[in-house]
């Protein structure tokens, strides 16, 4: 199993990602602390875009709420601990089946009735922008005033209960960049991976081929969806602040599609060249226009703008796709 | 509370809910017939909302007055988007096309911002207070006026599309793209035309709104998101069920706000699409799902 | 030999044209059975209700003695009735191994066991060479036969074909002829719809005409192209 992960794999593949591994691993010794809450940003995008990509990339089927899975796993978890003392990794094990149902609702009603492209995606929404109010209106995480975690000056990182400094929480989101990486790549080179595919590219084929498409979009929503809320329940213990109209704001959906759209929809390497990218771009456009004297709100989203529609206008596939055959490495055409 | 509050708050709600339609239908015309979806929809109505702001703060002009004016303005706007730069995107899969205007709607709201600054603006006409006594009935002028141009607007529309040779076109255009190649028909210019014309209804939507509604720059997404609850509600290409839907849903919001709380509204809306989804996915007047 | 596929009195009406009308016919094991008929006749909408996309409005499909109208197109397929287009749908993004493989997988739990079939099915429709090319990049001839490998990596044991000769040149034609009756010849059970008379007259051992979605004439080839009735409706002037 284990030496069919890098079947097909080019020695100067395994070398570059060993060159980028060890340097992620390495960055927090040279980086400063500005640096490193700009790598942990994109460790956190490169990691839920893996998990959008499931669903996606893989399955076909566009998400535009999964918001609504970071904010059920960081509201569980946050929540759970907040009023019971529960810890976050025990919390996980409440938080992501909550955000699999989400996903496995949503799932089954779209399925069943073949709801399917544009009506799914708005039904994505639909749901997350449902939470968004439902949860500013729940008492028991605060509504909209928000639920807040005890936070202290912490001299030691404790990982049990995820209280600690930055560079703790870039290294989980390091493993789970890593793990998530892993695990996508052995779904696509197994069983599931070959009908999501088929699906992806047409479902009435698929269908006639003996793929039951109804079952495999549920699994790829629920394991997209389970995945995503893990990120959550990191976020709320890295930020120790939660507000619905912050974590379940289509915005958020948003950002989390653009790094997998921008880096390559379906490759594994897209989420995290997406995010990469993205967030190195648009703290690059806080600097520059900070170093320029410009203080305009909304002039760096314009430019964020504008550097988007560059990229998807010139670059359709996205960028993982151009980049491998550019340095000679390229992923099975998927 | 008596039943007149209700009613009250009932007819306001459907008179909001037809200027909802509106902005709808403009969705709806440009997805019948281009197939993208426009994520920037909301975002093409704030620009409106500012025109009005501006021509009204500044000339004194009154919104209702300055209606076609600033319906064109949008036409001309969403006719250069969809030349100019959504047209090589049409043969595209969705999740690019959705990239390519979510990128148009941040340059928007930002453009804005830039502008206009993050506060809230309205525009207080003469008959902002106004409202006209039928029985225990009281109806507020600015909504009365609204909902009649909007559905003004509607019936024009429809008019344009049912009545004269470039509407049939369009249609053409919607119901088979080759074959509207084939006998010469300049789609992309076809295509172009109905952006334009689902920017203006949007526009036209958004003037009207102005009256009712505080805005800010950053409201675009929230509209954008009710007009895809409404198209979906009401039936995708639908033009009676873009404004069934807005009534719809119009409707649903103002009973939620008076019954439970204002800032719990939306959701009742959303929960009205998971309802439609679940019993009739097609949307009440719609023909089948695509 | 006893009927695989027993059709019975099945219709379909979709709004006010009827497509199909009371159609009744077997297809014998180890067959090859062609159903032919004009553009319109109702022959695609005949396949799609034995494929499962469509329900028929009125009577019964059995497959292998178990009736199988009214299953998923999934369901039907994993029973053992594999199908073409006729407008072929390759999965156009992925290659020619993994669109054969995804077939594969549906009897195969192993990807390399997949792999294996995929590559023996492969060699049999002359497409082994092409294997890491893109679905989207062949020709059409290649897309069809493609189609049909796909189809036959799921160990289906009645083959609908839908079409699979039109476009060809006749070299291509031929090939396909013989593939197709070296898989016959292996226990294969066919069931074809064509244009191509040529291919027809080679392959099928009975032929059922089809016109306004009824049957007008069904028996051994050389009965049924003699049939005025088949003549006038169908084949016409049109040389065989």
């Amino acid at each position: 199993m284990l030496s069919r992960l890098f079947e097909n794999v080019s020695r100067r593949a395994l070398v570059l990602l060993g060159v980028l591994l060890v340097g992620l691993f390495g960055a927090p010794i040279v980086a400063s602390d500005y640096l490193l809450t700009v790598l942990i940003l994109i460790l956190y995008f490169a990691y839920i875009g893996q998990a959008w990509n499931i669903m996606m990339g893989f399955a076909g089927q566009l998400s535009l709420g999964h918001a609504l899975y970071v904010g059920l796993g960081a509201y569980t978890a946050a929540a759970l601990y907040v009023h019971f003392g529960i810890g976050p990794w025990l919390g996980l094990l409440v938080a992501v089946p909550i955000a699999g149902l989400a996903g496995a609702f949503i799932g089954y009603l779209a399925f069943r009735f073949k709801v399917g492209g544009v009506y799914f995606a708005i039904l994505t929404i639909a749901v997350a922008e449902f939470a968004r109010v439902g949860f500013d209106h729940l008492s028991w995480t605060n509504g909209s005033s928000g639920l807040f975690l005890p936070v202290a000056q912490y001299t030691r990182n404790d990982l049990w209960l995820l209280r600690g400094q930055p560079v703790m929480f870039y290294y989980i989101l390091l493993v789970a960049v890593v793990l998530a990486f892993v695990f996508c790549r052995a779904l696509l080179q197994s069983r599931i991976g070959y009908f999501w595919l088929a699906i992806r590219e047409d479902e009435e084929a698929a269908r006639s081929a003996g793929i039951d498409t109804f079952r495999y979009k549920m699994i790829a929503v629920i394991i997209s969806s389970a995945m995503t809320s893990f990120a959550g329940v990191i976020y709320a213990f890295y930020y120790n602040n939660l507000f619905p109209e912050q974590v379940f704001h289509i915005s958020r959906s948003i950002e989390i599609i653009l790094g997998p759209i921008v880096g390559g929809v379906g490759t594994l390497f897209g989420p995290i060249i997406g995010a990469f990218l993205l967030t190195g771009m648009s703290e690059t456009l806080i600097a520059a226009l900070h170093a320029l004297g410009v203080d305009i709100p909304g002039a760096k989203q314009v430019f964020y703008g504008f550097c988007l529609l560059l990229v998807i206008a010139a670059l359709p596939d996205g960028i993982w796709p151009w980049l491998s055959r550019r340095i000679g490495l390229s992923e099975r055409e998927k | 509370m008596p039943f007149d509050v209700y009613l009250n708050v009932a007819v306001g709600g459907l008179l909001t809910g037809l200027v909802y339609g509106l902005m709808a239908l403009g969705l709806s015309v440009i997805f019948g017939v281009v197939r993208v979806v426009n994520f920037a929809h909301g975002e093409m109505m704030t620009i409106a909302m500012y025109i009005a702001i501006v021509l009204f703060s500044a000339l004194h002009l009154d919104p209702l007055v300055m209606l076609v004016p600033i319906s064109a303005v949008l036409f001309c706007f969403g006719y250069a988007l969809q030349a100019g730069v959504i047209n090589p995107f049409i043969t595209r899969p969705e999740h690019s096309q959705f990239l390519l205007l979510v990128a148009i709607a941040i340059i928007i709201i930002n453009v804005l911002l830039i502008i206009f600054g993050p506060d809230a603006q309205s525009v207080q006409t003469s008959y902002s207070y106004d409202s006209f006594q039928i029985g225990k009935l009281i109806v507020d002028a600015t909504k009365l006026y609204a909902a009649a141009a909007a559905l003004t607007v509607a019936v024009a529309l429809y008019g344009f599309f049912q009545f004269t040779a470039i509407g049939t076109a369009i249609r053409a255009c919607a119901d088979n793209y080759t074959g509207a190649l084939v006998v010469g028909l300049d789609v992309k210019h076809l295509y172009a035309l109905t952006f334009g014309l689902g920017s203006a209804c949007v526009g036209a939507a958004g003037v009207m709104l102005v009256l009712i509604v505080d805005v800010t720059p950053s409201l675009g997404p929230a509209y954008t998101l009710l007009a895809f609850v409404i198209v979906i509600t009401g039936g995708l290409g639908s033009m009676p069920g873009a404004l069934l839907g807005g009534v719809l849903i119009g409707l649903t919001e103002a009973m939620a706000g008076l019954i439970f709380t204002p800032s719990a509204k939306s959701m009742f809306a959303f929960a009205i699409l998971v309802l439609v989804l679940l019993f009739r996915p097609q949307g009440i007047m719609g023909k089948k799902a695509a | 030999m006893s009927a695989l596929l027993k059709v019975d009195g099945i219709s379909k009406r979709f709004r006010g044209l009827l497509a199909v009308d009371r159609l009744s016919f077997d297809v014998p094991e180890g067959g090859i059975f062609a159903v032919i008929g004009p553009n319109g006749a109702g022959k695609t909408t005949l396949f799609n209700m034995i494929a499962g996309v469509y329900v028929p409005d009125n009577g019964t499909i059995s497959f292998a003695g178990e009736r199988i109208d009214g299953l998923s197109s999934d369901r039907v397929c994993q029973r053992g009735v594999g199908r073409t287009f006729q407008i072929v749908r390759p999965f156009p993004a992925l290659s020619v191994e993994d669109n054969v493989i995804v077939g594969a997988l549906m009897r195969r739990h192993d990807v390399v066991d997949a792999r294996t079939h995929a590559h023996e099915v492969l060699r049999r429709l002359d497409l082994y060479d092409k294997r890491a090319q893109r679905a989207s990049s062949l020709t059409l001839p290649d897309r069809k036969r493609l189609e049909v490998a796909r189809s036959l990596a799921t160990d289906p044991k009645l083959l609908l074909l839908d079409e699979v000769m039109a476009g060809l040149r006749p070299t291509e034609t031929d090939r396909i002829v013989s593939i197709l009756k070296e898989l016959n010849r292996d226990g294969l059970t066919i069931l074809l719809i064509e244009h191509v008379m040529r291919a027809v007259m080679a392959l099928a051992g009975r032929i059922l005409v089809l016109h306004h979605g009824a049957s007008i004439a069904e028996g051994a080839p050389g009965e049924v192209v003699r049939d005025p009735a088949v003549i006038d409706s169908y084949l016409g002037a049109e040389d065989i």
